[in-house]
């Protein structure tokens, strides 16, 4: 993980993360680019859960460009309004979306065109607060967002880093396809011919995919399919501490720059009740040609 | 389980719940709607079917607690797990009858503002943003939102519109401005239940809820709060809403914590 963040995602970086919104989210890689001190990012996604918040409050960011930032079951992100109220650890540069606009916004760069029309947004406030989102002609355009790095962690992955996820996908997708590199960071490490015997659950053509790590846990607290229940406690523990800067800085030292990596991290956390224990097998489906 | 009392989280999704046609197809979004889909699935609308922007459609409620939409037991069991952009196509062709919104500050034509107190660029407040707001208050055939009564929240006009209800109240501004969808039909709040006129524009108080009055309401509302021909009393929830309610949030995380 140290490695795949030290190479791909330097500063000043514009990074999509969190695209399957509450699912899914690579903790695990942005507690890593916070521990390497990554300055000056841009933020890309749709609903983000708590990881964009630590980011902030850590100042990792100088933008966001994002439908929501806070805490989903738990309601503000405190380090997101202390940089946008109080610049606190500093300001923070907001380009305002909806989750369908930034789902085009993905698009139209994953399809290299500046924009993409759409009938949402007509009549928001947004379109005076984001230059990237114009009225013309009864609809509104939506400027093409191209990430540099797309960081998604999925159920599973090979070695090539052709990536398996099931479950809603959010805008994981346009994210990977826009980007100009995938990071993926995956639950299990399986044989190529486990992912390339079902190709239609491979999310991102291979050509995308610059690193893959290997990081079982890696999305805690956020939940995985077959893996991981949401640990809700964990999500209510963070709002509840990142109310002060000082509480949040000390969440921080515990569970991120206090530990080496996930694997210590995972020491603290009560895995066992979390981990999905009956399973719901889908039937296998044929390939078979002649 | 005593059903003689509530809480006013409990009775804001058993109103909302009665928003829901059997039939519908229905927007859910986070946090109180996704309680109001189980409890009208479970009384009145067997067959309306939730979508979820995290790329979900469901025709039954999910079988254990949701934190969240995203949450595994909302995807097992589930009529299609797909990208949102999916699911955003259907809202965009009219096909979303009742879509869901969370409100931090409303005003009396229906706008809602999740973004910003004060200048956007060096705001007193930050909210979280649109998420999926905007869209389903533009694009769905009808929506509804749940916040809390409180003077600060329900004001005159919201500084900032993140998701358009009636805008400025001019007949026919969502027409005019090109917005899909026919706009708020009800605000749902801890005291009351406000709603529009046919053609949409400003709102007026339509029930008070048990223990409130129309005095408070108005007095607990930042403009001069237009009142229905008779303001009836919300009905409280039955038994059986309430069953619903606390089956699928048992440790009244949504219903039960302040």
């Amino acid at each position: 993980m140290a490695e795949a963040i030290r190479r791909f995602v330097p500063d000043g970086s514009t990074v999509a993360l969190g695209l399957a919104l509450e699912p899914l989210i690579p903790f695990a890689a942005g507690h890593e680019m916070i521990r390497q001190g990554r300055r000056e990012l841009e933020l890309v996604g749709p609903i983000s859960d708590a990881l964009f918040d630590q980011l902030i409050g850590a100042g990792c960011v100088r933008r966001v460009t994002a439908a929501w930032i806070g805490n989903v079951s738990e309601g503000l992100g405190h380090c997101y309004r202390r940089a946008c109220e109080e610049r606190i650890p500093g300001s923070l540069d907001i380009r305002d979306h909806s989750n369908f606009s930034i789902s085009l916004a993905l698009w139209a760069a994953a399809w290299n065109v500046p924009s993409l029309p759409t009938r949402a947004l007509l009549g928001s406030d947004m379109l005076r607060t984001n230059p990237g989102l114009v009225a013309a002609g009864g609809l509104v355009h939506v400027e093409a967002v191209r990430p540099d790095v797309a960081i998604v962690h999925v159920q599973q992955a090979d070695e090539m880093g052709r990536a398996h996820a099931w479950g809603p996908l959010g805008i994981m997708e346009e994210a990977g396809l826009a980007a100009g590199r995938v990071i993926v960071t995956c639950e299990e490490l399986v044989d190529a011919d486990v992912i390339l015997g079902d190709p239609n659950r491979i999310l991102f053509p291979e050509t995308k995919v610059v690193a893959v790590v290997h990081e079982p846990g890696g999305a805690h607290p956020a939940p995985v399919q077959g893996y991981f229940k949401r640990d809700h406690a964990f999500y209510r523990d963070y709002a509840e501490q990142s109310r002060s800067v000082d509480g949040y800085l000390a969440w921080l030292e515990r569970w991120v720059m206090g530990v080496p990596d996930r694997a210590a991290y995972l020491d603290h956390v009560g895995l066992a009740s979390l981990r999905v224990s009956l399973h719901r097998m889908s039937e296998p489906v044929d390939y078979g040609f002649e | 389980m005593d059903s003689s009392s509530y809480t006013p989280q409990e009775l804001m999704v058993a109103v909302a719940a009665r928003e829901i046609q059997d039939g519908d197809l229905v927007f859910v979004g986070m946090r109180l709607p996704i309680l109001a889909y189980a409890v009208a699935h479970n009384a009145h609308a067997p067959s309306a079917r939730g979508l979820f922007e995290v790329g979900l459609m469901r025709d039954q409620p999910a079988e254990g607690f949701l934190g969240t939409m995203g949450d595994p037991p909302n995807v097992a069991g589930a009529l299609w797990a797909t990208r949102m952009s999916n699911v955003m196509a259907l809202m965009a062709q009219g096909s979303v009858d009742l879509g869901f919104i969370g409100g931090a500050e409303v005003d009396r034509f229906g706008n809602l503002n999740t973004s910003y107190i004060g200048e956007p660029a060096h705001p007193t407040v930050k909210l979280p943003g649109s998420g999926g707001g905007a869209d389903i208050a533009i694009l769905s055939r009808r929506w509804v939102t749940l916040m809390s009564h409180e003077r600060r929240r329900l004001v005159d006009r919201v500084s900032f519109m993140t998701s358009p209800g009636y805008g400025d109240g001019t007949p026919h501004w969502r027409k005019r401005n090109g917005l899909l969808g026919g706009g708020p039909a009800a605000i749902i709040t801890t005291m009351c239940v406000l709603r529009f006129p046919e053609l949409g524009g400003e709102a007026y108080l339509a029930s008070v809820h048990p223990g409130h009055t129309v005095e408070e309401v108005r007095a607990e509302t930042g403009w001069d709060l237009k009142l229905a021909d008779e303001v009836s009393e919300t009905p409280a929830p039955t038994e059986s809403e309430l069953g619903a309610i606390r089956r699928f949030d048992p440790e009244g995380f949504w219903t039960r914590s302040a």
